[in-house]
């Protein structure tokens, strides 16, 4: 009826709420909707171009990692190939003594492992806690291809009196859940004793938190290393006329083009104690022939030749920033009286830290996981934590303490990361 | 020509070739020159023999990589050269398809396979190829005399100069035993023990100031080269290879030798198992183990074979028996790497000789 009565229209429009409602497109639809539909489509189209690169991160990269890492904490092992024994677990309290009830859900379990072939794995597992019972369970699987008799406490432990140990049993009692921490206790060199307490490993078993503080320690003295030798040579790639800046350009990029190999045996032929540094250095009388000097299978050698092989991470960076640097800053700064020194410390250097912020973070994060390096040219000393990850992800195959001190390492370096947000500011990278 | 017709005979002439050809044999091996012995010694022949195609794919690791295809339920290699002991660890945990050892070919003298192998370098799931040995090393033309036990090792008074050993528990801890009069039939019983364990450590303290650490195969033949050292442990095909083909000086002390034996395992859901474990048979026959003995310098791990083994291949004079560690003279005082002991103490000990590497410098 409303639309009927001709002052209507007069009476709204003089309110001025029609006329705004009424703003459309040329093909009468409300502009609000056709710019938000216009808006996502535009959305749609950039996320789908993204779309494959986001789909390349995750199958690569996110799920493999999330997998890995989910190893530290979880291994099934036990539990999931000993379910009889796993349930006696979960219905009796802690510290209870094996019973028979106990000793028979073990017998059939054993047994059953052997036939389906999976006792290796339960043996495995138990053995990462307690060295040396892998052959236990292999063994007993054998003796146990025809079944156990009962009374099973006495058939097995006839088998075998190990079985008897009560550390053992707690072991499994620990085994019989799949989620475990013991995979990080023991990647910062703790362990369980008998109470089920924390506990500091035996003292010649101690390795990995020496090998965390040692990469972190090296890897700081690469970066400053790097630092110190990169820097001018950045700033004399900025100054120098574009066709000499060029050659020299070459001359840092050239290692990048070398195998990692021949330049690691490149040091080693320079450094070793018949090599041609002490060669030289014999010949010129500096030091006799019993005195030649040890600078290769140590942390000097390791330091040495990483610092050369990173160099480039972080001068690249540090040029790219020096470049873009107006040369009449420091000459303001001159004119206006300051010194050199103060020039350079007060003016250019502050212009420079985008760039050694992100050579830095590069060299350090890339030092931290080097390990063909270590292993040819760091002896008994020049070790790494990364060393360790390699060795067990590739000869004792245990995957779990291999994420677990991978997750320790990364842990870390995103500590460190978070840190040096706070202290530098991501934001102020640039990394070329 | 209609044209459903058209497409069938085009299927049909892109289906032939396929049908036809027999499957291919896909071997993970290590590389290099050992995987080069294994063309040149197993694969063609067998190629030859029977037709089927074999291809052999180099791997940095092929247990683990076994490993990770098993457990992830899509295996694409029918084979794979491994340890012994990687053998045994992945035949337990199930990762590894049995081997009936009555289908393995007989000895030359017609004794069954399982009493013509080496003892205990068969497995469930194992049958071997050849046996490489960890030795000591020597420059010949260096001053100072020549080794004569393995003791001579640890002792850096009677012959100066430093050591080159390798930085993993395995073979050197054995070595250390062998080095202070413990007899090879002992070490593991001596090793299982605490103190025996000190014992090796103490021995290892000896030479701790002299020692220089390698990893990789090729370094010790290079300490040697440059004069780094002055005597190293290292494995014997690559002192042969200096030896022969390099012609350098280099001598191998034989006594306390440590050997261990390399073979064939076939992974669970290998895609053609009957094949592979046709080449499992063919290969290990004592004539093509023999053949292999010439290309590198690691022994057959067969009795009938040692007298079958001619001359290296390569430079096609060279006697290769005294060169292989499964020759009788060179198998006096040798000890076969117990795969029991490495797979329950792997971790446990790889873990004590890092720290006692650490320590070595303060």
């Amino acid at each position: 009826m409303a639309a009927l009565d001709p002052h209507a229209a007069v009476v709204t429009g003089a309110t001025g709420a029609v006329p705004v409602a009424a703003l459309t497109t040329a093909d009468g639809r409300p502009l609000a909707r056709a710019l938000a539909i216009s808006s996502r489509r535009a959305r749609r189209r950039a996320f789908l171009l993204v779309l494959p690169l986001l789909a390349f991160v995750l199958i690569t990269f996110v799920v493999p990692i999330g997998q890995m890492l989910h190893r530290s904490m979880y291994n099934d092992g036990f539990a999931a190939n000993m379910p009889q024994v796993s349930q006696w677990f979960a219905d009796t309290p802690p510290g209870t003594e094996p019973d028979e009830a106990a000793f028979a859900a073990l017998a059939a379990d054993l047994t059953a492992a052997a036939e389906a072939k999976t006792i290796g794995i339960v043996g495995t597992r138990i053995n990462y806690d307690v060295p040396g019972t892998r052959s236990l369970f292999t063994a007993t699987g054998r003796k146990a291809r025809g079944g156990f008799e009962p009374p099973y406490k006495a058939a097995l432990l006839d088998a075998d009196e190990k079985w008897g140990d009560l550390r053992l049993w707690r072991v499994m009692r620990n085994a019989s859940t799949a989620y475990t921490s013991n995979f990080y206790l023991a990647a910062v060199d703790r362990t369980r004793d008998d109470e089920g307490r924390i506990v500091m490993a035996p003292a010649q078993q101690q390795v990995y938190v020496m090998l965390f503080q040692r990469t972190l320690v090296l890897s700081l003295l690469i970066t400053l290393t790097t630092f110190l030798l990169g820097f001018p040579i950045a700033h004399l790639l900025a100054t120098l006329p574009m066709r000499r800046s060029n050659l020299l350009m070459i001359l840092v990029l050239l290692p990048f083009w070398t195998s990692l190999l021949v330049r690691t045996t490149a040091w080693m032929v320079l450094l070793q104690q018949q090599g041609v540094i002490n060669d030289l250095l014999v010949w010129m009388g500096a030091i006799d022939e019993q005195g030649r000097l040890s600078m290769m299978y140590n942390q000097i050698g390791t330091v040495i030749a990483m610092t050369h092989i990173l160099l480039p991470f972080m001068i690249l960076p540090l040029y790219s920033v020096m470049r873009t640097i107006n040369p009449s800053y420091v000459r303001a700064a001159r004119s206006l009286g300051a010194t050199s020194w103060t020039a350079f410390r007060r003016v250019y250097f502050p212009q420079t830290l985008p760039g050694l912020g992100a050579g830095a973070l590069l060299v350090f994060i890339l030092a931290v996981g080097y390990y063909i390096t270590p292993a040819l040219v760091g002896g008994s000393s020049g070790q790494l934590i990364s060393n360790m990850i390699a060795m067990h992800m590739t000869e004792t195959l245990n995957w779990s303490m291999a994420a677990a001190l991978a997750a320790l390492l990364l842990g870390g370096v995103l500590v460190l990361y978070w840190v040096y947000d706070r202290l530098v500011g991501i934001d102020n990278l640039k990394l070329g | 020509m209609p044209l459903p017709r058209r497409l069938a005979l085009t299927a049909l002439l892109v289906a032939l070739p396929l049908s036809g050809r027999a499957a291919e044999l896909k071997v993970l091996s290590w590389g290099g020159e050992f995987s080069a012995a294994q063309q040149a010694a197993f694969a063609r022949p067998f190629t030859q023999a029977t037709g089927i195609a074999v291809d052999i794919v180099d791997a940095e690791s092929p247990t683990a990589l076994i490993k990770s295809q098993v457990t992830a339920g899509n295996v694409t290699f029918d084979l794979a050269s491994v340890g012994l002991a990687d053998a045994v660890r992945l035949c337990d945990e199930g990762l590894a398809l049995p081997i009936d050892h009555r289908a393995l070919a007989p000895g030359a003298d017609g004794s069954p396979a399982a009493q013509d192998f080496l003892p205990g370098t068969l497995g469930p799931c194992f049958v071997p190829t050849d046996v490489y040995a960890t030795v000591i090393a020597y420059d010949a033309s260096r001053p100072g005399g020549a080794p004569q036990t393995i003791a001579d090792f640890f002792d850096v008074t009677l012959f100066p100069g430093r050591r080159g050993l390798l930085k993993e528990p395995r073979f050197t801890l054995e070595m250390a035993l062998m080095g202070d009069g413990v007899p090879a039939d002992q070490v593991y019983a001596t090793l299982s023990t605490p103190q025996g364990l000190d014992r090796a450590f103490a021995k290892l303290d000896q030479i701790r100031r002299n020692a220089v650490w390698w990893e990789a195969g090729s370094q010790p033949v290079q300490l040697l080269a440059d004069g780094e050292v002055a005597m190293t442990m290292a494995y014997n095909g690559r002192i042969f290879a200096a030896q022969i083909d390099e012609d350098r000086p280099f001598r191998i002390l034989w006594d306390g030798q440590v050997y261990e034996t390399e073979g064939w395992m076939i992974p669970k859901g290998a895609p053609n198992p009957e094949e592979a474990l046709r080449f499992v048979a063919w290969t290990t026959a004592p004539e093509p183990l023999a053949r292999a003995a010439e290309q590198l310098s690691y022994g057959p791990p067969r009795r009938s074979s040692q007298a079958l083994v001619g001359v290296y291949a390569r430079d096609g004079k060279t006697p290769m028996a005294p060169h292989l560690p499964t020759t009788p003279e060179n198998m006096k005082n040798a000890l076969a790497i117990d795969t029991g002991f490495w797979v329950d103490h792997d971790a446990e000990l790889t873990e004590r000789f890092a720290a006692w590497l650490a320590g070595a410098d303060e």
